[in-house]
């Protein structure tokens, strides 16, 4: 079935929709219709891709105005017969047509404290570590770093809060580190002072777009939230405390040893 | 007028951000070398992140029966002995340590009840010996990595493409790239350089691979007069997607066979019980009664038909196909359902659906998302795809260092650990140990010079000038065009089933398409440009193509990856204990020998005919 595709062509100068038919076979892709208008209609149209099968979070764009995965999107998901619209994200500068400047996400990761490890319980240089424990935190690491939280986040794309916010993928990449029981770092004052977790109002829009189903905002923004709240005071959280029963205090924390 | 150009200059230049790039990296970074980080995608985006199954180890944290010799003489069977004996012990030593490593860095194992790191069985390991995070281990180790490496100070440059060598005389100088942002080019100055740029998968119609792998750096290493070795030995994995069209290829990981998944073809058979090869069937089970209780960890069992070497299970399917018992479209059935009833009638709390998807949670969401179909309840349909190279860069066994001096090469770029088959696993395994060593050894060898060797302008300028051609062309060529036609050539007539006269026709065909991918234009301007990046790519493809075509010829016989048709059997008598050897000649033609094995010395032997009831192997002999 011919389909047609408005996809955004320009650069961070001056850009246009452009429309493009593609053939839309059984089970094809947002991307596998891209490649197929490269090859055949607009070799010079930019897009990133690795694995195509929503594994390296590479090609991330907005179709039809949500923030997705252009592989892990199905044309016979969306509409039948309309247009669809393929435009880059929106919360990072553009480089060309669908590709944008995501420098800023790397940066950032830089400024977050790694990982320190308590000294290894074993002879061997090796931890215990029950799978409960090793699943809290591997729910955050599934992150693919797609981006598309960052994206979606109004924090960043309409307030450009970049300076002093790090987005919710960095939120989940300190609640990872946070939450891993072999770690002994401290990362709540940062978290607060020159990471802007403040400034998270827990909308809940990250959650809803993350291709990774990470409970983005429950289960990695609200404990450290908490955690803050134990040192600080946030509006936010006050009242998120005040109108829901508040949590049992910190269950994370206890795993961690002082 | 000569091009532009900057210039970064670091000790060591490593190129390729996958898991053996990053390793060597922080290797070199953390002996004092200043190191430069180059790849051609966004850092954490190669082709390391969609390893699913696991890194093979001998942690011997689920059977304590397992250790080093055992891993040793199992990569070797799996290789048909034509390994680098000295690189398959390295690895099997060192890959605990290098596993543990990555915890201390941050990586979060999936656990025994115990607490230490689980360990899952694959094809051709004899115990249960892959860590693993779910069915994303290469996410895990590649993110890791990247972690710890932006923090040791290690420069990265990303989105830039390397497109040659540069020498200074007989030793490594530099390496020329593009950016694939601006079009601008970039001279990266160093006094050694590491490849791990990956494989050549991109070669093939259908295969598992991303567009990255176009057998670059093979074509940089052959290019600037390295050896290339074992390249006929290109690995089809049994399963990768066969349905939808748009997702043919994307791979179905060895851990859901080794999870107790069960192939059948479209009667129903359990095929894999009926072809089981005389060296393995020690360690086979006989029935689906024993393949299940392995599954579950049972030390008495032996593990089922499913699980052996991946060169095996994918010709089987092939001939299934053939034979018209495939699956609707073109594959044969994967299922988990028989697992799970036989289990379930153990077990009556059994969930399978919360099982698998606790097991096989990316496997679950790929069938469901592009599939449309739940693996829990249905078969999926899956077939053979081109999967990794087992050839590459020949280099030493102890360095990683190339035949020209302070260039190194480790990854699947590099070739030798695996021989003629390699076993799941041990890749991620092996850009850890032998990544972290070309780091090593590139870092020592660049304290030793003086200073960098000299860029010489003509080099560069000839390098740039030539990629530049298409845009000035009025031909109409398109490389999607070439690259497409390339592919299926390549899949047609030196794929998984190898007959003389269709590769001799390759040989052939590879000519015209060289001689079409001189006409390519390319429309637009140098600003990310795929159009453009896809036809310097082409160089790459053709020549790793040759390659793979010219020894898959000189190798008449079967062994491993390799099958031919026309030479069925293995011939140990001429090509048990050869490798051939691919080098460019003085008038610029591929040149093609085969070289004898270096000896194994007895320990070695000792360890593989423990495992092998006693009897050395032919090759051995
Ligand atoms: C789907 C899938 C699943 C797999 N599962 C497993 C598994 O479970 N266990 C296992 O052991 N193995 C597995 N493998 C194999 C394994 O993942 C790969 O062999 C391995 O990751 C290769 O790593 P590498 O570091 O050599 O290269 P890659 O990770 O591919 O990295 C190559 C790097 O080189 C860069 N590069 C390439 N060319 C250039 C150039 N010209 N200029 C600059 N940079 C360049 C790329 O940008 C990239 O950064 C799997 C492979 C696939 C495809
Ligand atoms: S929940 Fe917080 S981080 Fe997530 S989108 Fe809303 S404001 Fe941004
Ligand atoms: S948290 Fe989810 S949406 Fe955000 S970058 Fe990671 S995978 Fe993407
Ligand atoms: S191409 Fe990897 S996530 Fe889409």
């Amino acid at each position: 079935m011919p389909t047609t595709f408005r996809i955004w062509r320009g650069d961070a100068t001056k850009g246009e929709f452009k429309d493009y038919t593609a053939e839309a076979g059984e089970g094809m892709v947002v991307l596998d219709a891209v490649h197929q208008i490269q090859a055949t209609q607009a070799p010079d149209l930019a897009c990133r891709w690795n694995c195509k099968a929503g594994k390296c979070g590479s090609c991330s764009a907005e179709i039809n105005g949500m923030p997705k995965l252009m592989c892990m999107t199905r044309l016979d998901d969306l509409p039948p017969g309309e247009t669809v619209i393929v435009e880059p994200m929106q919360a990072f500068p553009l480089v060309k047509d669908l590709v944008t400047d995501v420098s800023w996400n790397y940066e950032v990761k830089k400024r977050i404290k790694p990982f320190r490890p308590r000294k290894p319980d074993n002879a061997d240089g090796t931890w215990k570590m029950a799978q409960e424990d090793a699943d809290r935190v591997q729910e955050f690491r599934k992150c693919i770093e797609c981006f598309l939280c960052q994206d979606v986040c109004h924090v960043l794309r309409d307030h450009h809060k970049h300076p002093e916010f790090i987005g919710p993928r960095f939120l989940v990449h300190v609640a990872q580190l946070e939450m891993n029981p072999l770690d002994t770092e401290d990362r709540i004052p940062e978290l607060k002072e020159k990471q802007g977790i403040g400034y998270c109002n827990i909308t809940k829009c990250c959650t809803k777009v993350c291709p990774e189903h990470i409970t983005i905002t429950d289960n990695a923004i609200i404990p450290l939230k908490e955690r803050v709240v134990d040192q600080y005071y946030d509006p936010v959280m006050k009242l998120i405390q005040l109108v829901f029963k508040p949590r049992k205090k910190d269950e994370l924390a206890e795993t961690k040893p002082s | 007028m000569p091009v532009e150009y900057q210039t970064h200059e670091h000790d060591v230049i490593v190129i390729g951000a996958g898991g053996a790039g990053l390793r060597a990296a922080i290797e070199a970074s953390a002996s004092g070398a200043s190191v430069g980080l180059v790849c051609k995608s966004l850092l954490g985006k190669a082709h390391t992140v969609m390893a699913e199954g696991g890194i093979a180890a001998a942690l011997a944290n689920v059977d304590n029966r397992d250790n080093w010799k055992v891993h040793f003489a199992d990569t070797m069977r799996g290789g048909q002995y034509v390994n680098n004996w000295r690189m398959a012990e390295l690895h099997a030593r060192e890959a605990p340590d290098r596993v543990r490593e990555l915890e201390k860095w941050g990586a979060v194992f999936d656990r025994t009840p115990d607490g230490k790191i689980l360990q899952r069985n694959f094809g051709g390991h004899k115990y249960p010996r892959l860590a693993h995070v779910g069915d994303r281990t290469g996410l895990e180790l590649i993110r890791t990595l990247q972690d710890h490496g932006v923090h040791q100070g290690i420069n990265v440059y990303m989105e830039r493409t390397v497109i040659r060598l540069l020498k200074d005389g007989d030793r490594i100088a530099g390496a020329l790239a593009y950016d694939r942002e601006r079009g601008r080019w970039t001279v990266f100055r160093a006094k050694a350089i590491v490849l791990a740029t990956g494989g050549i998968g991109k070669a093939y119609k259908i295969t598992s691979n991303s567009w990255e792998y176009t057998g670059d750096g093979h074509t940089l290493a052959y290019d600037a007069g390295a050896e290339l070795i074992d390249m006929e030995f290109v690995q089809f994995h049994p399963t990768g997607m066969v349905w939808p069209p748009s997702v043919r290829g994307i791979l179905v990981t060895e851990g859901v066979r080794g999870e107790g998944g069960v192939l059948r073809n479209s009667k129903g058979d359990r095929f894999m019980f009926g072809d089981i090869p005389e060296n393995y069937k020690p360690q086979t089970a006989k029935d689906q009664e024993e393949g299940f209780r392995y599954v579950l960890g049972d030390k008495e069992a032996n593990r089922p038909p499913e699980l052996l070497t991946r060169d095996h299970v994918a010709r089987c399917i092939v001939r299934e196909v053939r034979e018209g018992r495939g699956s609707p479209h073109g594959g044969v059935f994967l299922e988990l359902q028989t697992f799970a009833e036989w289990f379930g009638k153990k077990n009556p709390k059994f969930n399978a659906a919360e099982h698998w998807k606790k097991k096989l949670p990316s496997m679950y969401h790929q069938f469901k998302e592009l599939g449309g179909l739940d693996i829990t309840k249905e078969a999926m349909e899956v077939g053979p795809t081109t999967h990794y190279m087992m050839g590459g860069v020949r280099v030493d066994s102890d360095s990683q260092m190339s035949r020209i001096p302070g260039l190194f090469a480790c990854g699947e770029c590099a070739a030798g650990i695996n021989g003629a088959n390699r076993l799941g696993g041990n890749s991620l395994s092996d850009l850890l140990v032998l990544g972290k060593r070309a780091g090593e050894f590139a870092a020592e060898y660049a304290k030793k010079q003086n200073a960098s060797g000299a860029i010489h302008a003509d080099q560069v300028d000839g390098a740039a000038k030539t990629a530049l051609e298409p845009f000035d062309r009025a031909t109409s060529e398109s490389p999607f065009k070439v690259q497409e036609d390339l592919q299926e050539m390549m899949q047609d007539l030196v794929g998984i089933v190898r007959k003389e006269d269709e590769m001799v026709r390759a040989l052939a065909g590879l000519k015209e398409l060289r001689a079409r991918a001189a006409k390519i234009q390319v429309t637009g301007n140098r600003e990310y440009n795929p159009g453009w990046h896809t036809a310097m790519d082409l160089h790459n493809l053709l020549t790793v193509s040759e390659a793979v075509a010219l020894a898959a010829i000189q190798r008449k016989e079967s062994r491993g990856a390799q099958f031919r048709d026309d030479y069925p059997k293995k011939d140990n008598a001429k090509f048990g204990k050869v490798n051939s050897i691919i080098a460019k000649g003085a008038n610029g033609e591929m040149q093609i020998k085969l070289e004898q094995l270096a000896p194994m010395p007895q320990e070695l032997k000792d360890a593989i005919m423990a495992e092998g009831g006693g009897v050395l192997p032919d090759e051995l002999k």
